[in-house]
């Protein structure tokens, strides 16, 4: 197959290009959560993103927190922003950041004023950058606008047969084509560590990845009270046929392809060495690690499912590919792209490759994937310790 | 194309994949090995669902499982060729 060169996106102000147009309220906290909300529901065209934190963080947490934040409000996918939190200073922080995208971006502040009074004032500003994002069309844009996050889940052994090998195959044939790819889960590398280590693409980026990998393995050997067989492999997992991380961990490691990792990322930092495959430090949950990896830019996401996990995200758009052929029927739903013809030898990886470029192209397009067709727009902050 | 039943990753692997719906006790088996696309058969010992492994050869206590030609784990019970490969006699080396 010729590999289609473009793809329609939105050009955004700061030379990157969105898949989607959204237009977003988001909460600084979670007390500004029903001000939000309040704000979408007046104002068609636009959706508010809650979540459970953002007050009395501190240290690495609290600067997470903004990088979260400020990273989503960012992301090219987001046409205009509004910001409404309880206090103007983190307010303020988190527009002057969104602001240097050059996107629209206000903030508004709830103390002294009240939901109600904010409510109003957001909600004029909301409808101005409703009405002008609606104008707002796809143009052609080369291949190489894509920045493609890949996780998986609820994975089994299908998952490292199938479906984790066809996004491979895919990075194989795009990485050339100048996209910026990243993948994570840091944990979930566990059992096959060093192999992985010999992807960083030098010598200190290995270094790089086997310290990330260690102080995540550390942290989990410190807080676990059993053998963590209730959490890795989930009972998902095991069902699936999955015994052990380690064989979790080679399948897992099927998405890379035969390519090699540029740079290992920071939770949400966003990738400065240009295209290429970046290693992101992340959980293996899929809302935590999705919501990390849109927070660094990444324009829509690939995601492999073995007995069917049903994430979506507020922003990226989540195409979900499956190779296990009971997953396909019985979840259809939720299926995107079915590869269990793999198993029956009826596809190749060749193929299968393929058939995702196509899927892929035609979601970044405009298509609606099933998740967010069913309405999923999870957005799950990593929080690091306990609020001071 | 032969009608395949299991699927071993690498050839050095001494466990399979069962891709058919179900495999039963004592029925001969084909399996294929997608490293150097060779077919080998097997003779179940169990009853062994969808996406779950089959010993490819005798394993005692200790023994090494490699899959994708790699370790994944330590048996912990001893497994007889053709018997279903899971968290009941194989273990994690890493938790």
């Amino acid at each position: 197959m010729e590999i289609p060169k473009s793809f329609l996106g939105y050009k955004r102000e700061n030379g990157r290009v969105g898949t989607r147009n959204h237009v977003v309220i988001l909460p600084v906290d979670d007390i500004s959560n029903a001000c939000a909300e309040a704000v979408a529901n007046n104002i068609k065209g636009t959706f508010a993103i809650p979540h459970a934190y953002g007050r009395l963080q501190f240290g690495a947490d609290l600067k997470l927190f903004f990088d979260t934040m400020i990273g989503t409000g960012k992301n090219p996918n987001v046409a205009a922003v509004i910001v409404i939190g309880i206090e103007p200073k983190w307010t303020k922080r988190i527009v002057d950041a969104i602001a240097t995208t050059g996107k629209p971006v206000e903030g508004f502040s709830i103390e002294g004023a009240g939901d109600i009074k904010t409510t109003m004032k957001a909600s004029q500003k909301a409808q101005e950058f409703s009405q002008w994002a609606s104008e707002k069309q796809r143009e052609e844009c080369p291949l190489s606008d894509l920045w493609i996050s890949v996780k998986c889940g609820e994975s089994d052994t299908t998952s490292g047969m199938a479906a984790n090998p066809a996004v491979g195959n895919l990075m194989d044939k795009l990485e050339p084509l100048g996209v910026h790819l990243c993948f994570g889960e840091t944990s979930e590398l566990t059992g096959a560590e060093k192999i992985c280590a010999k992807r960083g693409a030098t010598p200190e980026t290995s270094e790089k990845f086997m310290k990330t990998w260690s102080d995540y393995n550390n942290f989990i050997l410190k807080e676990a009270t059993d053998d963590l067989s209730e959490s890795q492999p989930t009972a998902g997992n095991i069902a699936g046929g999955l015994t052990t991380i380690e064989e979790k961990a080679f399948g897992n490691f099927q998405k890379i392809g035969s390519r090699k990792f540029i740079d290992v990322l920071t939770p949400a930092e966003e990738p400065k060495k240009g295209p290429g495959l970046y290693f992101m430090d992340t959980s293996s949950a899929a809302g935590e690690c999705l919501t990390l990896q849109a927070a660094a830019g990444f324009n829509i996401h690939l995601f492999p499912t073995g007995q069917g996990n049903i994430i979506g995200n507020a922003i990226e758009p989540v195409i979900k590919l499956t190779g296990n052929p009971s997953t396909a029927v019985n979840m259809k739903e939720h299926i995107d792209l079915d590869v269990s013809k793999i198993l029956k030898r009826e596809m190749n990886m060749d193929q299968a490759g393929n058939e995702l470029i196509k899927t892929t192209i035609r979601a970044a397009s405009g298509r609606l994937t099933c998740a967010e067709a069913l309405g999923h727009k999870e957005f799950i902050m990593t929080k690091l310790y306990r609020s001071a | 194309m032969a009608k395949t039943d299991i699927i071993i990753h690498d050839e050095k692997d001494n466990v399979g994949v069962v891709v058919i719906e179900k495999i039963t006790p004592n029925q001969n088996y084909s399996c294929w090995i997608m490293e150097n696309d060779k077919t080998v058969n097997i003779q179940s010992l169990n009853e062994i669902p969808l996406g779950h492994k089959i010993a490819m050869v005798d394993l005692n206590e200790g023994d090494t499982i490699l899959k994708y030609g790699h370790d994944i784990g330590k048996v912990v019970k001893s497994i007889k060729k053709g018997e279903h490969v899971h968290v009941h006699n194989v273990k994690t080396k890493k938790w």
